[in-house]
């Protein structure tokens, strides 16, 4: 029997039980349905790590000011400016695969024309853009005279030039950042949310030199040419771990460290912590197919269970299909196709409720879900495994009947 | 003398029931030639219908030999049996086995589909094999909606669609009247005339008596070959019967 025949025969077969087939479907339904919408939200919450990532610019280290002690009270990072402008140039310097960009960070309140608006303040380095793998919408950045002779110039985020300007045109604005007036030569592009929500869009960046002098720092500070911070950026395919210690072991020679003393420094690296954030984001989407599978399975045994009844009941049509000439695989085959069938046509419903149910969940529960073919076509490749795993012990089964007795049964 | 359709030689069937050896057939050897049409007869238990599903192919003899149309039978593998029966026997069954929710014409076609025939040839060979029993007008008709008689005839144009050698019917009258069971009667005895093998089991000398020759087993062995010369004409009892004296 061909093949076209044997699925014709299947379905007059299925249809003779209609409520009894629907239901055993019902079982696969369930499951390649609850296996595509676990996939779809289990990808949409690595698309989004991947996307929070992908904005804080990958393979970063973050280099952070030591702690104060005083009086026996401990300040926090940063108490302690301990890093310097010098220390970055340090690192670009000698370390041929990282890009260092020193910051110092504060709040300000910014007035254009009318309107003002508080914000944050980064006094930092052309490279800064670089390492953060931003880009700019508009305009330029810094350039070296504005840098060494403390240029009142800025370049402003998304968050700014829709809260301040209204969506004009920032740039050659003037705008006044605690009185002191600068002007906009570059507008940067959109960055979003980082990791734990904040806003990264809303930032004016100005010339570390301008920072420090004019807007956040005091006389002393000028001086030192301290910074709370260095980030410094991994030249894509190099070791992230080891770039670190590179840096541990230049910042502690410049800052004279006997071995054994602590770091004056603490070091962080963020490509490490993205990447075991988005490892355990892989794991909980694995997991969640994984119990979803098991639905199936459960869906699988349900056909089985069928089929077993199945041939039991019309053990008297195969002994009559055997005596008018009906071989083995064509027994085998007429009960392997029904499983299959069952299975596939349960397959395809799931499919269509599995799309449908995702879409909810994004719609009215808010998550990011991931619909891919690559998960559709494996949920209905599974089903199909199913129905012939499951199918075959039955077909198997009726396939081995004695003719002679199953021409007998009552 | 040419070759018979039917030769069996020390034919045995031994069934194992737990502990014990349950001897169906204990040596049975005869011949059947072609065109005949016998009755084979015999009280519940002497190996009768062990006998028919050997000679039917449809089970192996524990001991013998048997060939059918010359080929030797009893060693093959079980999908060559297949075969075997889809070419050269047609049954009939006491209780039609008709497939249910299938119609008359599929019914007829279903050996049809194991031998590989195509669809159009499938369904010219059983519109032309229900006309054969008179049932050209109920090709469409689900088994349910066939009576009795109706629904034997449609197993016994099943039977014929492969044109086998050989029509074995194992109580073929069991599950009818008597007038339906003298129709299908002179359906085997037409079938007969036009030169179809036929072997009917039965326990009813009354269906027996249609048969040029009777085979009487008992415990597993022929006990009486018996022949007769003018058997009873079923159509002409048919007609008697129409028309009272």
């Amino acid at each position: 029997m061909n093949f076209a025949a044997l699925t014709r025969v299947a379905l007059r077969a299925l249809s003779v039980n209609k409520l009894r087939s629907a239901l055993t479907m019902l079982g696969i339904i369930i499951g390649v349905a609850a296996v595509i919408v676990m996939i779809a939200v289990g990808a949409g919450a690595q698309a989004r790590v991947e996307a929070q990532i992908r904005a804080l610019g990958s393979n970063l280290l973050m280099v952070l000011s030591g702690a104060r002690t005083q009086g026996g009270v401990r300040l926090g990072v940063g108490s302690n400016l301990t890093l310097s402008e010098d220390d970055a140039i340090a690192i670009n310097r000698e370390i041929a695969e990282a890009l260092a960009a020193p910051a110092l960070r504060g709040g300000a309140q910014v007035v254009w024309g009318n309107s003002n608006w508080a914000t944050q303040i980064y006094g930092t380095t052309p490279e800064y853009l670089g390492v953060r793998e931003w880009t700019l919408e508009s305009g330029r950045v810094f350039e070296s005279a504005e840098m060494s002779g403390a240029g009142k110039v800025c370049v402003v985020g998304q968050t700014v030039v829709r809260e301040l300007f209204g969506g004009a045109d920032p740039l050659g604005q003037v705008i006044r950042i605690k009185r002191v007036p600068f002007t906009v030569i570059g507008v940067l592009g959109t960055k979003g949310q980082s990791m734990i929500g904040t806003d990264q869009d809303d930032i004016i960046l100005v010339p570390i030199a301008t920072a420090r002098s004019r807007v956040l720092g005091t006389a002393s500070l000028a001086k030192q040419r301290a910074v709370s911070t260095i980030w410094v950026k991994v030249a894509e395919g190099y070791d992230t771990k080891r770039v670190e210690e590179q840096v541990r072991a230049l910042l502690r020679q410049r800052h004279r460290l006997q071995p054994g003393a602590e770091d004056d420094f603490s070091l962080r690296n963020l490509a490490e912590l993205m990447a075991a954030q988005e490892a355990s984001s892989r794991v909980l989407a694995l997991l969640l197919a994984a119990v979803a599978s098991v639905s199936l399975v459960v869906g699988g045994i349900g056909i089985m269970n069928i089929m077993l009844v199945s041939v039991t009941e019309r053990t008297r049509e195969i002994g009559l299909r055997m005596a008018v000439g009906a071989r083995t695989r064509d027994i085998l085959g007429q009960f392997l196709v029904e499983a299959v069938t069952l299975s596939l046509i349960g397959g395809l419903i799931g499919v269509l409720l599995g799309v449908g149910a995702a879409l909810a969940v994004a719609r009215f529960a808010g998550w990011q879900v991931l619909l891919s073919g690559e998960a559709v076509a494996l949920a209905v490749a599974f089903a199909l495994a199913i129905g012939v795993f499951f199918g075959f012990y039955p077909a198997r089964r009726a396939a081995r009947l004695n003719p002679v007795e199953a021409l007998r049964f009552e | 003398m040419a070759e018979p359709l039917i030769r069996v030689r020390g034919l045995e069937k031994v069934y194992r029931v737990g502990d014990n050896r349950v001897v169906a057939l204990a040596g049975v050897s005869l011949e059947v030639g072609r065109g005949e049409f016998v009755a084979i007869m015999g009280p519940s238990g002497s190996g009768k219908s062990t006998f028919m599903n050997l000679i039917g192919c449809l089970d192996r003899p524990t001991a013998g030999e048997y060939w059918l149309d010359g080929q030797a039978i009893a060693a093959l593998p079980a999908d060559a049996l297949a075969a075997v029966r889809n070419r050269h026997v047609g049954f009939v069954f006491q209780s039609f086995n008709l497939l249910a929710r299938t119609s008359a014409a599929e019914n007829v076609e279903l050996p049809l589909v194991y031998a590989g025939v195509t669809a159009r040839e499938r369904h010219t060979r059983a519109r032309e094999m229900l006309a054969r029993v008179g049932l050209a007008d109920r090709a469409g008709h689900l088994p349910q909606q066939l009576s009795g008689g109706q629904q034997q005839r449609v197993a016994i144009a099943r039977a014929l669609v492969t044109r086998p050698s050989l029509i074995l019917a194992d109580e073929p009258t069991g599950a009818l009247d008597s007038r339906t069971s003298l129709e299908i009667m002179a359906l085997f005895q037409a079938l007969n005339r036009q030169g179809m093998t036929v072997v009917i089991v039965t326990h009813e000398p009354d269906v027996a008596r249609f048969a040029h020759r009777a085979l009487r087993f008992l415990d597993g062995r022929v006990v009486a070959d018996e022949h007769t010369a003018a058997p009873a004409d079923a159509e002409r009892l048919l007609v008697g019967d129409a028309v009272p004296a």
